[in-house]
């Protein structure tokens, strides 16, 4: 395990370090401590390491993940694993805002709650939240999973795409053009497999599924010329 | 962008070191935004004292012989503590409105930054640790504080710029975001007789609130009604006599973090703001939700 203190040494220094680590690195694990809510920790990673933070995190942690595993002991601030390629990324407490923005890859776990716009534009990442997310989240996501083992707030997956939103609690209202779906087996299959990897006991059949309605004008074959 | 940072104290054992940590607290926020600063301070009350703070750009000459010339103008004995282009001028509460006016014809060039009981505002164009230094914030104590530090976005960057705003005795606001109906607001105001001195969007949300005040609101209810007439982003700050409150807009893209222990409440744009505060780690920290109302009061 090697252990990196950020408030010493800096974020550069964090940064190029773990960017200078090679496929087959010895350096597997790495410890970060005094983040102190620090912004861009671990961003732009692209080996199969893993790399713990110890306590709370501020703008855009993982960002641009590829192939590592990061975790938060504590909570993240806003963009948390922004534009996530693949690999996976676990916050120990909650999320701010926009939370997985823009993923297209990779899992983003948050064990606590996760705030607006979580998931907005996705584009193939997995997010599974144990708590509750915000408003507007998932807004016009494109693909990829939301599961969420609370409640969500506003406006769940306005104007969104391809993306599945699993809901196991309330929603306090969908945005335009979402609406609830129907669970088949394969949904079921989905949610089994990502609440276990994400060690969450939840049961998929507790879940809604919610997606794109298809009825916005750009669904309209007859306006696909205006593009 | 804009930082902007809030320290409730409950443990009065704190209120010594409260210009030391808020001080602390903006300065890690100045990169969000470095063109002016600004502080209020509740001090504890003293004797039924009022206070006015007031600011030149000339104080050599301006704040020269002003205890005698206020004395001679309105009978009222004075007692003026100079910090750099600031002075605090202390005086029997009844009498702040007389020495408001009187100054206004004998130092017709002096801007009042605040006025009330235990209120005192610094404000300045420069980083959030050279406007804290100049004016000796951390060697202040009081019961509560806010602080911003400044990104311009909709008027000038001048210290009548500078948060936090100050319309009403002893009440205070800081914002992060932007007002659309702004100018709007301010002709209504203004027509309802609300003094409104910059063209400043934030001192329009002030003095909205104020006004509201004015009305009959409490702060809880004037925050309430702000979801209602004010269109655009903010995440306020807002501090009283008595407390302080915390509401942002319904979509509430301005970030804001608050922390809370036995000892203090306290306020954030970020986490960064917080993590020196004795305690941070075992603290209650949460993000204040969309459109709702806060307050905290002693």
């Amino acid at each position: 395990m090697q252990t990196f203190d950020l408030e010493a040494l800096g974020l550069r220094k964090l940064n190029s370090t773990l960017h200078e680590q090679v496929e087959d690195t010895n350096q597997t694990a790495w410890e970060v401590i005094n983040p102190k809510g620090s912004h861009a920790i671990a961003v732009g990673l692209d080996t199969p390491i893993e790399v713990t933070i110890k306590g709370s995190t501020g703008y855009y942690c993982g960002g641009m993940n590829q192939k590592a595993t990061i975790k938060v002991t504590g909570s993240a601030g806003p963009g948390t694993a922004e534009n996530m390629m693949s690999g996976k990324v676990i916050i120990e407490g909650d999320a701010s805002q926009y939370a997985g923005a823009t993923g297209h890859g990779g899992l983003l776990v948050i064990k606590g709650n996760a705030s607006s716009r979580c998931g907005i534009s996705m584009k193939g990442i997995n997010i599974v939240v144990h708590g509750n997310i915000g408003h507007m989240s998932a807004f016009m996501a494109q693909s990829g999973n939301l599961i969420v083992c609370g409640d969500a707030g506003d406006a769940l997956g306005d104007s969104c795409y391809e993306a599945r939103l699993f809901v196991r609690g309330s929603v306090k209202s969908l945005g335009a053009d979402c609406e609830e779906k129907e669970m088949r087996p394969e949904h079921i299959q989905i949610l089994k497999e990502l609440l276990a990897e994400a060690e969450s006991d939840a049961k998929p059949e507790e879940f809604k599924r919610y997606g794109s309605a298809r009825n916005l004008y750009n669904f309209d074959v007859d306006n696909a010329a205006a593009y | 962008m804009c930082g902007i940072v809030g320290l409730f104290l409950k443990d009065k054992s704190l209120e010594p070191k409260l210009g030391a940590m808020l001080s602390d607290m903006l300065v890690t926020m100045t990169d969000r935004g470095p063109d002016s600063a600004g502080i209020a301070i509740y001090g504890s009350e003293v004797n039924k004292n009022g206070k006015i703070t007031i600011q030149s750009d000339a104080p050599d000459e301006v704040f020269s012989d002003l205890e005698q010339d206020i004395k001679t103008a309105t009978g009222t004995k004075v007692s003026v503590k100079r910090k750099s282009t600031h002075a605090v001028l202390e005086m029997d509460a009844s009498e702040v409105n007389s020495v408001r006016v009187a100054l206004n014809k004998i130092r017709p060039s002096v801007r009042i930054m605040s006025a009330g009981d235990t209120i005192e505002i610094y404000k300045e164009v420069g980083l959030p640790k050279d406007v804290a230094a100049r004016f000796d914030i951390s060697t202040m104590s009081g019961t509560h504080g806010i602080g911003h530090t400044r990104m311009a976005t909709e008027s000038a960057v001048t210290t009548m710029g500078a948060h936090p705003f100050s319309t009403g005795s002893d009440q205070c606001l800081v914002h992060n975001g932007s007002l659309s109906n702004h100018n709007s607001l301010r002709r209504k105001l203004r027509r309802e007789g609300v003094h409104i001195e910059t063209e400043n969007d934030t001192e329009v949300g002030a003095a909205y609130l104020t006004y509201k005040m004015q009305q009959g609101s409490t702060l809880g209810e004037a925050l309430e009604s702000s979801l209602k007439d004010l269109d655009g982003f903010f995440t306020f700050l807002v501090g009283t006599k008595d407390g302080f409150g915390v509401v942002r807009d319904p979509i509430a893209c301005k970030p804001a973090v608050m922390a809370e222990t036995d000892q203090y409440v306290a306020f954030g744009s970020e986490y960064r703001a917080l993590v020196n505060l004795p305690g941070i780690e075992e603290a209650r920290v949460w993000e204040p939700e969309p459109a709702t109302v806060y307050f905290w009061t002693h």
